[in-house]
């Protein structure tokens, strides 16, 4: 294993310290337990959203946090949830009467652990609402397994919630809106290398090098099958047929476009898959009126991509295009 | 051993010291269904708790298990941290205060955890957790219950053993190892295997 880390125990304190050096007007860093912070938290009047889950996923989520998405992101050890009293750290620095939304993705251990820092906040007369975002289709959400994994929907649930939120949405107003999101966004993605988590020092799975992993989570776990490496239009058909034929998405809807690098996946194939995908959607008489396009929710330098496909209406592209301002996105109205 | 606070103390420095010694082996079975990080969050936590000991030892076993829930849930983070300081938190309530805990209080400590596990994990028999190691502990653990503190733990222990070695062939249903579906069956679960050794640590400590 190489990489440019001292010992792998502080990984994610160093790295933190980093960020806050970095974007010292947008957000800063609580440590023990580590926490991401806006710079001008607690906003008075309004809701706050928080999330979190294991680092390694950079820029998710201390990347979003800034005006106009997340006031908090708590980042627990490289792929490993945040335990539930940074998470309850993350909800005493950001919230007031408004109370706090919690977005939750769908992993088991991340699930418990913010059900657990809620009831500590609950305990506390905090008003404090959790949503689980599911957007995987690699996976049958049946009763006999975890369920629906929450991947790459995320970034955009962040976005939609956070306008909504800045803009003075009341918490139920913010909550519904987050609910309709996971309702409407679907995503998969594909592995074509394992990532090497810090304090393991060997890739996370053995995958062959003419082998792709099709529908994994974001730690590289895998989902539907593992398949043969294939030309970029087959396997991007392939990805796009899963995400349509879930919803699913049908002629006339007006999505937003996500096309997501897993980490190590250079801009060159990332823009080329997306024109792909963009291409086989006009086909099917979807039409793209948004996109994002980038490294938003990696899995260290996995390579390999994920497609996420979210319904538009007005009310979500007026929230999409909203003023944000993080280390990670940032745009003005 | 008396089953005191120190007694108590003893056997969660045991345990922090076994799963030290299995940490690679509990990451390598890890990296087979899950996402490698277990061996690490364990010992992350099972060296927390004897830190917390080292510090400030709590007056009854109640307290000990207590201190180490909390240091669990606090410390380990992912699915494990909240499920074992669920279990240990569950146990300390069932003693209460009591100065000193027998056979009787050590199965009833036994049986708390593992509700408390389900309640926490929502697992059941055969979905290839650490539930599978921990039902047929607590039932060797009942069954020897007329015995004495040694006697009930050895039984959880060979009971937990055998628990764990049975998830090899199960195909997972619950946490990261299910979207492996069929292909989880052939590997011994690392939630159980950690549990089993939890219970050996334990029962060699009251030996």
């Amino acid at each position: 294993m190489k990489k440019i880390i001292n010992d792998p125990a502080d990984v994610v304190t160093e790295s933190l310290r980093g960020l806050a050096a970095a974007h010292a007007d947008i957000l800063r860093v609580q440590e023990d337990p580590n926490v991401v912070v806006r710079a001008d938290a607690p906003v008075d009047g309004k809701v706050a959203v928080i999330s979190g889950g294991g680092s390694g996923h950079e820029p998710l989520h201390g990347g979003f946090v800034g005006v106009g998405m997340l006031d908090a992101a708590v980042p627990g050890a490289v792929f490993t949830s945040p335990t539930p009293d940074a998470v309850q750290a993350a909800i005493s620095a950001t919230t007031g009467a408004a109370g706090a939304l919690l977005i939750v993705k769908n992993y088991t251990g991340d699930v418990l652990n913010f059900e657990t820092a809620g009831e500590l906040a609950a305990a506390e007369d905090l008003e404090v609402r959790s949503v689980v975002i599911d957007d995987d289709v690699a996976v049958a959400d049946s009763t006999y397994t975890a369920g629906r994994r929450g991947v790459g929907g995320t970034v955009l649930l962040e976005k939609i919630a956070g306008a909504a939120a800045e803009r003075g949405d009341s918490l139920d107003a913010v909550e519904a809106l987050a609910r309709k999101v996971i309702g409407q966004v679907r995503s998969i993605g594909v592995a074509l290398t394992a990532p090497t988590v810090p304090h393991v020092g060997e890739p996370s799975f053995d995958l062959g090098a003419d082998e792709i992993e099709f529908g994994i989570g974001i730690h590289g776990e895998p989902g539907r099958e593992r398949i043969k490496a294939e030309p970029a239009d087959e396997l991007v058909a392939r990805m796009v047929g899963a995400v349509v034929e879930d919803l699913p998405f049908t002629e006339g809807d007006r999505v937003l476009l996500f096309t997501n690098s897993m980490g190590a996946t250079p801009l060159v194939e990332l823009y080329l898959a997306h024109g792909i995908a963009e291409r086989l959607l006009a086909d099917r008489g979807i039409m793209v009126e948004r996109r994002l396009v980038g490294p938003y929710i990696t899995s260290l330098e996995m390579q390999g991509i994920s497609l996420t496909l979210l319904k538009l209406d007005d009310e979500l592209t007026e929230l999409w295009d909203a003023p944000v301002n993080t280390a990670a996105l940032r745009w003005k109205a | 051993m008396g089953c005191t606070p120190e007694g108590v103390a003893n056997a969660l420095r045991g345990a922090a010291a076994v799963i030290a010694e299995h940490r690679a082996e509990l990451i390598e079975l890890d990296r087979a269904i899950g996402d490698g990080d277990h061996g690490e969050n364990m010992n992350r936590g099972f060296q927390a708790v004897v830190a917390a000991l080292d510090s400030a030892l709590p007056e009854t076993p109640g307290g000990v298990l207590k201190l180490a829930a909390t240091t669990l849930i606090s410390k380990v983070g992912g699915a494990a941290g909240p499920l074992y300081g669920t279990a240990f938190l569950r146990a300390s309530t069932v003693v209460s205060n009591q100065p000193e805990l027998g056979a009787a209080e050590v199965v009833a400590a036994l049986r708390a955890g593992l509700e408390g596990v389900r309640a926490r994990g929502k697992a059941v028999e055969g979905d290839k957790t650490m539930v599978d190691a921990l039902l047929p502990a607590v039932a060797a653990a009942e069954k020897a219950g007329g015995g004495d503190v040694a006697a009930v733990l050895s039984a959880a222990a060979e009971g937990a053993a055998t628990g764990a070695e049975s998830t090899v062939d199960l195909v997972a249903r619950k946490g990261r190892a299910s979207y492996l579906g069929e292909r989880s069956a052939g590997h011994l679960d690392p939630g159980a295997r950690s549990t089993s050794l939890l219970l050996a640590a334990f029962a060699e400590a009251a030996r």
